[in-house]
């Protein structure tokens, strides 16, 4: 049965578009055929970070006006086998999303593939309410700083009332992942920390992405951080994806590393 | 420096402070208390109510709303002119 994960926030510039391909690339690269959609009508970017920003002919919005048949738009992922990415238009119309065309690509969509991740555009427009509202379960991405936070309250509050799921009365499970983690600021007691934000939005917890050079670098070049093995970010995805997949895996809590007692003595007020 | 300034007090953690305002916030978000909607209204109800018994200016009533801690407090502050009221009939 396929499954629809939405990727949300509310607030912009949190790493909606970053965690939803590596948590798309994550599914794919464990054996699932998985889609991406870009629900970010007018500002597209799923396609740039996936690196297949050349290769967009046909779009989501031309699936909808059925000037395109689904497997046109699909643009096959070259890395990952079972990974396909279903860009967006860049057009300004705001209603070229509709919920009935939506709908009627999704249920294609899940005819074909296990997980379909909904890319959603920051904001409680009608692209956030769409990506959101067919979904089967959600990840809230929050950066520890105050207006993710709030944002992303009012994203579960959303998302708890407004679904489909919500009203037909079904469950529809809410993930937090926190991303931009500091783990030396939040030691200086300059950032919120992991149990606060936790505490505040009381979801269970995906993962906690640390602040990463990986990710910025990866964007750069249009590759999914999950594909940069190695790197901090792309261990705490996979173990993000490990846990959508219902694995348990150990939590892992960026910190700090030890240091000497001279070192700390050096460098405490640096 | 840095040897002494370990002993200097240190100032309260911001991150600290930004607990406690997201708690008091949401709060009262999740509440549906945002104020924010019905307390322009609510005040010129309050100066409609009022003028049947004194004579005020608009800008004599002030409503705010403020949030301390777990206490939300309404103030309203009505000046009233320095001439006797009107007898009501």
């Amino acid at each position: 049965m396929a499954k629809v994960i939405v990727v949300t926030s509310g607030k912009g510039g949190v790493g909606k578009t970053t965690t939803s391909a590596a948590i798309a690339t994550g599914l794919a690269q464990r054996g699932h055929k998985t889609v991406i959609i870009d629900f970010d009508v007018g500002l597209r970017n799923v396609d740039l970070i996936m690196g297949c920003e050349r290769r967009v002919v046909y779009d989501f919005i031309n699936v909808i006006n059925g000037d395109a048949k689904l497997s046109q738009a699909l643009i096959k992922d070259k890395r990952v086998e079972t990974l396909f990415i279903l860009a967006t238009s860049q057009t300004r119309d705001k209603d070229a999303l509709t919920e009935d065309g939506v709908k009627r690509v999704i249920d294609e969509l899940k005819t074909q593939f296990d997980y379909i991740v909904c890319d959603s555009p920051a904001g409680i427009e009608r692209g956030a309410f769409l990506a959101m509202y067919f979904a089967d379960e959600a990840v809230v991405v929050a950066n520890p700083e105050v207006s993710s936070v709030r944002d992303a309250d009012r994203m579960i509050g959303l998302v708890t009332s407004k679904s489909a799921r919500a009203e037909k009365g079904e469950p529809l499970p809410q993930h937090l992942l926190l991303t931009r983690y500091d783990a030396e600021r939040v030691e200086k007691g300059e950032m919120l920390r992991l149990e606060d934000v936790q505490e505040i939005l009381a979801v269970p917890l995906l993962g906690v992405v640390p602040e990463c050079p990986s990710v910025l670098q990866a964007s750069n070049v249009g590759m999914p951080v999950i594909l940069d093995e190695g790197s901090p970010a792309a261990k705490a995805y996979a173990a993000a994806v490990s846990r959508i997949l219902g694995e348990t895996v150990e939590m892992v809590i960026p910190k700090v590393a030890k240091r000497g007692l001279f070192d700390r003595l050096l460098r405490r007020s640096a | 420096m840095s040897l002494l300034s370990m002993f200097r007090r240190q100032p309260r953690p911001s991150a600290e402070a930004a607990r406690e305002r997201l708690q008091i916030l949401l709060a009262h978000e999740r509440a549906g208390l945002n104020g924010a909607e019905f307390l322009p209204q609510m005040q010129r109800e309050l100066i409609e109510v009022i003028r049947k018994y004194v004579q005020v200016d608009d800008d004599r009533v002030q409503v705010s709303l403020d949030n301390d801690g777990n206490i939300s407090v309404l103030e309203v502050n009505i000046e009233l002119p320095t001439a006797a009221p009107k007898r009501p009939v």
